[in-house]
């Protein structure tokens, strides 16, 4: 059975399912997983299409070894992808950082529930977007992508691979479980308009191959491990060989190219949404993400039926945070509203770049529940008032 | 005199080991065993986790993956499965496998997963200075065991046979003709395959427990049995005396190949549908 489609079909569409299916349009043929609940469905989804698509499927022992697996698959050449919840991106954080530092192409799907610790199974959370962020010890790049419907888990879960491919670097989709869990229309886009992005690969013999070597975009050519480029990866520093090296200058040019390949790459990585941003009216702004942001639309339109302008900037791509837009907004608007699923990870970011601007106030649920739009109208009305 | 150099990266050395260290006559023995069986440089994949022998991998010149601590055999699964060509070849410690990667060790062991793996075990952290490891024998002072470790030790072949191996072997690196060919049957058995060697810290084993360089060696010596010699033996005579050589070996399917063939079935299924 091959993965194609020939023309855009409609399906009806679980989150899990979207993105397991997304995964396979977007090449991954190797998924390595561990069951945790709410994103079991993907790996049970994998299970059964991974090999009808050729590719390759296996439950590991752990959350680290699932983490591990797919890293030693993408070094052959591979599109790799796992999936978990917030136990289990908690125990990959130690690999994430060794992808980051030796610069493995690679997928992470964190179907996100409220923590800490076991905290509340299959209920949703918003509350690990600051452990996307900076989950794995020392300075790294990171992805993060906050799709907020089926049909955007789709699309995002393939931009992921095309993101981490082309820049090598470990991409995490962020769904929320009510995405995740919940099914919708999805028209599934034609196979010939989906773009995809592969890694950079060697355009030189072997013997002139420098694994880590200095590019202008930052990004090193990746040759496939048993393709007759034998080179040495390490979580070590290493220098342009891949050779371990811990000498001051070396570990300051691959530190700061590690930061620079994304931060040079954010108008191909910035992703969001406008929400009545262009009416003029609009005197208050919200920032929310994923499954808060259908909330948010929703008291949106209910605060415009009472004439109060409101509009909203929906960050898609979440990491890198889009701090240029967010710092416009908060010139614009008299108040800033973050709607969110946590006490306030993205409020904190928000203020940081307000700088001051205007005011930062909070909407927040932290109950297992979705926030209802009631909650957020509420300080819609009062801030209206004010 | 057998030629190294085709196999090493020259521009690594000199290497981290200290004087008197027992990896780089593993890593030899290793690099004779490949010899041997004529495989190409570019077929083969190292994967080692975090520690002292963990380290041989920035020194051989095929495709060398120095991954997290404990983790090798994880990565490695993902190589093997993804790349079934590749002969993947795992280089860990006895903290590595036994500690931090116990649970990925057993599980691939328990798959059958083809996989050779090399176990150095020196029985101490030797890289972090001297600390207790789940193979220190008991009573043997680290430097987290001051007054001698009340812990006992793992025996690292009887865990691989426990949980599935297919071929489980003790070497040491002071008997080298026969590491060399234990490491040889490892690479060629299709399955999990573990070469357990037990190897010395002079610096971090030896010094604080008052033992030399050379005695450390005459202890794999003295202490160690062929275990075809041991069939012949009273048990008075093989006691204390740890076996080396294959101790088990068998016939299980192995992961891979299995894994080809449900997506073989798989495959025929949907073509038959279609």
């Amino acid at each position: 059975m091959s993965v194609q489609t020939k023309t855009p079909v409609i399906k009806l569409l679980q989150g899990n399912e979207a993105c397991a299916e997304a995964a396979l349009v977007a090449g991954c043929r190797f998924f390595a997983g561990y069951p945790i609940s709410p994103s079991s469905e993907i790996a049970e989804h994998l299970s059964v299409r991974m090999p009808q698509a050729g590719g390759r499927f296996i439950q590991m022992e752990d959350e680290i070894a699932a983490m591990g697996a797919i890293i030693g698959a993408a070094v052959t050449g591979a599109k790799v992808m796992t999936a978990t919840s917030g136990p289990g991106y908690s125990l990959k954080q130690e690999n994430i950082g060794y992808a980051a530092m030796a610069e493995i192409p690679c997928v992470i799907i964190n179907v996100m529930r409220g923590g800490p610790s076991t905290g509340l199974p299959t209920m949703p959370a918003q509350a690990d977007v600051m452990q996307a962020r900076w989950g794995t010890h020392g300075d790294h790049p990171a992805v993060a992508l906050t799709p907020a419907s089926v049909r955007e888990t789709y699309d995002e879960t393939i931009r992921a691979f095309n993101i981490a491919e082309r820049y090598r670097v470990p991409v995490t989709v962020l769904i929320d479980e009510i995405i995740a869990h919940m099914r919708e229309r999805v028209v599934i886009p034609d196979l010939e308009e989906i773009a995809l992005w592969e890694r950079p690969r060697p355009h030189v013999p072997p013997d002139q191959y420098r694994a880590y070597e200095e590019t202008p975009s930052g990004v090193p050519p990746m040759a496939d491990f048993g393709s007759g480029y034998r080179y040495h990866v390490t979580g070590l520093y290493h220098d342009q060989r891949g050779l371990p090296n811990d000498t001051p200058e070396v570990v300051d040019a691959l530190q700061r190219r590690l930061m620079r390949k994304i931060e040079t790459a954010i108008p191909e990585i910035a992703k969001y949404e406008e929400v009545n941003l262009a009416i003029k009216e609009a005197r208050i702004g919200i920032v929310a993400y994923g499954a808060s942001a259908r909330s948010a639309k929703a008291a949106i339109r209910m605060a415009r039926h009472q004439g109060i302008g409101v509009g909203m900037l929906r960050p898609i791509t979440l990491w890198p945070f889009p701090e240029a837009e967010v710092a416009a907004l908060a010139h614009r608007m008299r108040h800033l509203i973050v709607v969110e699923m946590n006490l306030g990870q993205i409020a904190l970011v928000v203020e940081r770049i307000a700088k001051g601007a205007c005011p930062v106030h909070r909407v927040n649920r932290v109950t297992g529940e979705p926030i209802p739009p009631e909650q957020i109208l509420e300080q819609i009305e009062k801030l209206a008032k004010s | 005199m057998f030629q190294y150099d085709k196999y090493l990266r020259l521009e690594m050395f000199p290497h981290i080991w200290c004087a008197g260290c027992g990896c780089g006559i593993v890593m030899k023995s290793l690099i004779r065993a490949i010899d041997r069986l004529a495989i190409k440089n570019d077929d083969i994949c190292m994967v080692s986790g975090i520690g002292c022998s963990s380290r041989l991998t920035g020194y051989v010149d095929v495709n060398t993956l120095h991954t997290t601590h404990g983790r090798p055999v994880a990565f490695a699964t993902g190589v093997k499965m993804a790349k079934p060509s590749l002969h993947v070849i795992v280089i860990t410690g006895d903290g590595d496998a036994l500690a931090i990667g116990g649970n990925h060790f057993i599980h691939a062991a328990r798959r059958n997963m083809d996989l050779t793996v090399l176990l150095f075990n020196n029985g101490i952290y030797g890289m972090t200075g001297g600390q207790l490891a789940p193979t220190t024998p008991t009573g043997k002072v680290a430097s987290t065991a001051r007054q001698g470790s009340i812990d006992p030790p793992f025996d690292a072949c009887k865990l691989a046979v426990a949980a599935g191996a297919t071929y489980v072997a003790r070497g040491t690196s002071y008997h080298t003709q026969q590491l060399d060919r234990l490491i040889e049957g490892a690479i060629k058995h299709k399955g999990f395959a573990l070469v357990e060697i037990l190897e010395n810290c002079n610096t971090y084993y030896g010094r604080p427990n008052k033992i030399g360089l050379l005695d450390l060696l005459q202890w794999e010596k003295n202490n160690t049995l062929n275990v075809k010699a041991a069939e012949r033996m009273t048990p008075e005579q093989l006691e204390g005396k740890i076996l080396t050589g294959l101790l088990h070996q068998s016939d299980r399917p192995e992961y891979v190949a299995s894994y080809e063939s449900l997506m073989a079935r798989v495959q025929a299924r949907a073509g038959a549908a279609d």
